[in-house]
């Protein structure tokens, strides 16, 4: 038998994972993406699996693209959001989740504000793990899924120049995703204000606080939401000031190669991080993103509980 | 770790020779069956189908001037052991290039054995449309049926031992 | 009848009197009688400590016992119990208690307790300001009185300078040592662990360092200020350390502790352990650096003493989210063993030097009984077996919480034998 192209039992970060990895899941979406173009957009790959989505945080877009996923890989599925569960009732994260273990699900995919909440979930669970965005720590699905957006365009992740830019301090995209890039073999330049720059970040990649160095000569600029709670938390004065420095501009973009790509996780705030022209200009690769999104998360429902239960 | 498949001794089924002759006697004896050549389409099985279902479509283009479209299978998504199998099995991906609304699909591959494969193939098909009629074609056919499918077009019959599926799981399938 | 407890055959350290040499002692009704090369037994019970090391009592600066409002976590009882398994002849009590520790009635109430239940003896800390809220001096001379050795708003920093100020002057007339727990609020706002990469890393929000060494170097220029007594409670930072150095090359009565967690971990734990809850305490473990820097000043005397910080903490309160998890790990039953093997063996510091930090050097800080073997002097004494080895297991502590992060490992020498008062609290096997 040979060894399993993605060997965990959960998707908890980016972090643990090795590129041979990666690559697994990148490979399996861009094979399962072709499902989605199908008259009949169902295939019974995990028929009789059971798969809860728990959403502590508000999230559309992500909690939408895992449960179409499921439905496409013919998974029972159940998703339970904050405002109509008994979280408000005061049930801790542990009771809530050992509740669910009653109906014995093969898979929980948390979002959650705390950082490692994930984590405490695989510890204190038995069923399977996929982190759907944990605090400021991992977004693992939305980094491959940009990995995948990148990769189908430009053919390669190895060798490219990515500039990461925005508040890199409060954003688990952005750690998921330097994490994902650089061990795929990208270049990654981190850009953001000094206070919204985490400490420590410089022994992982290059920062800069200036937009025109970081983008300059890039293959693909990611841009990062900002959030306006963090003017009045005293990051930075201004929201005008904001986009006047850091935004991204026309002018900023012509700096990048000509192909650039442009991704937001969304939802963006024009006229903020980024400037409507360009929002809306060739560069955009969100319908893709969409798609890649569904995709990469049925990769990881496939990996995960596709095969035989790891022993 | 599964332990080794118990040796058995290869058997030439089939030269290169031989092959080639036999493929061109299938492309004529599709070409019988079905003279309305392009309402046909070729569908190759992952992953030994697929280079078959193309030589077949380039003798087809030889004898009548027109070259079917050939797609690919991959039925791992539809396979009854998904589950139980061992790791998960890399997934290659299906690619149907046309429509099979009303077309004959000539469904190929390498072997012919158990069927389970062949279920697979045609549960998958039809999620892509309602072809007008669907037919195998196979090289070989190993005998050992557990499902009531058999080949339309087919080259050799060879008697070979049973299937090494664990009597545990096909109760269970039953 | 009389109390008389001879320790035969060991190997006496008492560092305050450069004491160490094979010695029988002697302890009469509650005091230390004799200490010879050969003692008669005359009647005493004997207990033969061949191979093992006798020495002062260990003294806690820092406990948290709980009790009163808390006894789900810890009682007068259990800490104390878990004080004696530990080694420890003394505990002082931090006054953060349900109700806080503020006034001579609550602090007679744990003095009884201790009295009743307690295993070893209880010093209580008073608190620096009513309800350790900053803001009013809590009434130190009827607390000196009832019984507090030091003030402490000990989890709650004093953040106004003229606050600590004040209580500096004011603890002077009491001959009380204020201890503070330096923290910078505004830069610890929301924070679970150190601020650095692996914070970063984790996403979760740090305090950084400086926040701890901006208070130490505030309370240093405020006792220098005042003439006061402070005493810096689980120094973290390298930074902090020095504050500390230079302040007593200066002159200033200030002294420091540390604690075994904050000598051998790092934040790096919080990452390798994948948020294991029972990494995260106030202050936070912090990076390498820092750790080294704490080492040095226990080798160079800018550290004076270490303390255990045991802070008992329910399931309920750790099994949750790092961010929502409480702050701080039980320290008492590990804290010798974790010196004696990590420190000592180690070769960081010398069996003597380890006798001063936990003994001598407490003793003398808050001025409490013990921390010497002269004749008279209480008969507080631990004895240490430095060549058994153990395990951790946090399920066999005598703490009634379980939060420690050293659970599984193995240690090498350990707590033998713990007399209070002449009489035994607690032996191994016993």
């Amino acid at each position: 038998m040979t060894a399993p192209a993605y060997p965990h039992r959960h998707l908890l970060g980016i972090e643990p994972l090795e590129a041979s990895h990666i690559q697994a899941v990148l490979d399996t979406a861009e094979a399962l993406r072709e499902v989605l173009d199908r008259p009949i957009k169902k295939v019974p790959a995990l028929r009789g699996k059971t798969v809860v989505n728990l959403f502590y945080e508000a999230s559309t877009r992500t909690r939408a693209s895992f449960e179409i996923a499921e439905k496409v890989l013919s998974a029972d599925s159940l998703s339970i959001a904050t405002s109509t569960s008994s979280v408000q009732k005061g049930e801790t994260l542990l009771d809530t989740a050992k509740n669910l273990e009653a109906m014995n699900p093969d898979m929980i995919v948390l979002r959650h504000s705390a950082s490692g909440a994930a984590h405490f979930l695989a510890r204190h669970c038995r069923s399977a793990i996929v982190n759907a965005g944990d605090g400021a720590h991992e977004h693992p699905t939305q980094a491959l899924l940009d990995a995948l957006t990148l990769r189908q365009r430009k053919g390669r992740l190895e060798g490219l120049r990515v500039a990461i830019v925005g508040d890199v301090l409060h954003s688990r995209v952005a750690r998921s995703n330097l994490w994902l890039l650089t061990k795929m073999g990208a270049k990654v330049t981190l850009c953001a204000p000094p206070t919204l720059m985490p400490p420590g970040i410089e022994t992982l990649a290059p920062t800069t606080s200036r937009i025109e160095e970081a983008v300059e000569g890039a293959d693909a600029i990611m841009m990062l939401r900002i959030q306006q709670e963090r003017m009045t938390g005293g990051y930075f004065p201004t929201l005008r000031e904001y986009h006047a420095r850091f935004g991204l501009t026309e002018e900023r973009v012509r700096l990048a190669k000509k192909d650039v790509l442009i991704l937001h996780p969304g939802p963006m705030n024009r006229g903020v991080e980024i400037a409507s022209e360009v929002a809306d200009g060739p560069y955009s690769v969100i319908l893709d993103q969409v798609t890649n999104g569904v995709a990469v998360r049925m990769a990881v429902l496939y990996l995960l509980l596709g095969g035989a239960e790891a022993a | 770790m599964a332990p080794p498949a118990p040796f058995r001794e290869r058997q030439e089924l089939m030269d290169a020779d031989r092959l080639s002759r036999t493929l061109s006697r299938m492309a004529h004896e599709i070409l019988e069956r079905h003279p309305d050549i392009r309402g046909t389409v070729l569908v190759g099985v992952r992953t030994r189908g697929v280079p078959l279902a193309r030589r077949l479509a380039a003798r087809m283009k030889e004898a009548s001037g027109f070259e079917p479209p050939v797609g690919a299978l991959d039925i791992t998504l539809y396979r009854d052991d998904l589950t139980t199998v061992g790791p998960q099995p890399v997934l290659k991906g299906t690619d149907i290039p046309t429509s099979i609304d009303g077309r004959t699909v000539v469904l190929v591959d390498d072997v012919l054995f158990t069927g389970r494969t062949v279920r697979a193939a045609l549960d998958e098909l039809i999620d892509f449309g309602r072809p007008a009629r669907i037919e195998l074609a196979v090289l070989v056919d190993r005998g050992h049926r557990e499902l009531p499918i058999h080949a339309v077009l087919l080259l050799e019959r060879v008697a070979g031992p049973r299937p090494r599926t664990p009597a545990r799981k096909r109760r269970r399938r039953r | 009848m009389t109390d008389r407890l001879l320790l035969k055959g060991g190997r006496v350290i008492d560092p305050g009197r450069s004491v160490d040499a094979d010695l029988d002692l002697l302890l009469v009704d509650g005091e230390v009688a004799e200490l010879e090369t050969r003692v008669a037994a005359r009647g005493a019970e004997v207990i033969d400590v061949s191979g093992l090391v006798v020495c002062p009592g260990f003294i806690d600066l820092h406990t948290h016992l709980r009790q009163p409002g808390r006894e789900d976590k810890e009682t007068i009882a259990t800490g104390t119990r878990a004080a004696a398994a530990g080694g420890f002849t003394a505990v002082c009590a931090m006054p953060n208690t349900e109700p806080v520790n503020d006034q001579a009635g609550i602090t007679r109430a744990i003095l009884e307790a201790a009295a009743r239940e307690g295993a070893v003896r209880v010093w209580p800390i008073g608190a620096i300001t009513r309800g350790s809220k900053g803001e009013e001096l809590a009434e130190y001379g009827d607390m000196r009185e009832a019984g507090c050795v030091a003030v402490s708003d000990d989890g709650r920093p004093v953040a106004s300078a003229r606050m600590m100020r004040r209580a500096l002057e004011y603890a002077k007339g009491f001959d009380l040592t204020v201890i503070d727990h330096c923290e910078e609020p505004t830069l610890a706002q929301g924070a679970s662990m150190n601020e650095g990469a692996v914070a970063t890393m984790l996403g979760l929000r740090g305090a950084p360092g400086a926040g701890e060494a901006i208070m130490v170097e505030r309370d240093v220029l405020l006792a220098e200020l005042t003439g006061g007594k402070l005493h810096i409670a689980h120094a973290s930072t390298a930074a902090s350390v020095d504050a500390v150095r230079r302040g007593k090359a200066r002159g200033v009565r200030v002294t420091a502790e540390a604690t075994p967690q904050h000598l051998l971990l790092t934040d790096e734990l919080v990452r390798t352990s994948e948020y294991d809850t029972s990494t995260k305490m106030n202050p936070p473990l912090r990076a390498e650096e820092d750790r080294q820097g704490l080492i040095q000043g226990l080798r160079d005397g800018a550290v004076d003493c270490i303390a255990t910080d045991h802070a008992p903490h329910t399931v309920d309160d750790k099994k949750v989210e790092y961010d929502a998890a409480a702050f701080g790990v039980v320290g008492l039953e590990t804290a010798v063993a974790l010196c004696l093997d990590r420190l000592v063996a180690a070769g960081l510091i010398s069996l003597g030097r380890l006798i001063e930090l936990l003994s001598t050097r407490p003793a003398a800080i808050l001025g409490l009984p013990g921390g010497t073997l002269a004749p008279g002097a209480a008969a507080d004494v631990t004895v240490l077996d430095l060549s058994r080895r153990h395990k951790v297991d946090p399920a066999r502590f005598h703490s009634k919480s379980r939060n420690t992060p050293f659970g599984g490992w193995t240690l090498k020498g350990a707590p033998a034998l713990t007399i209070v008062g002449g009489r035994v609290a607690w032996g191994h096997g016993r």
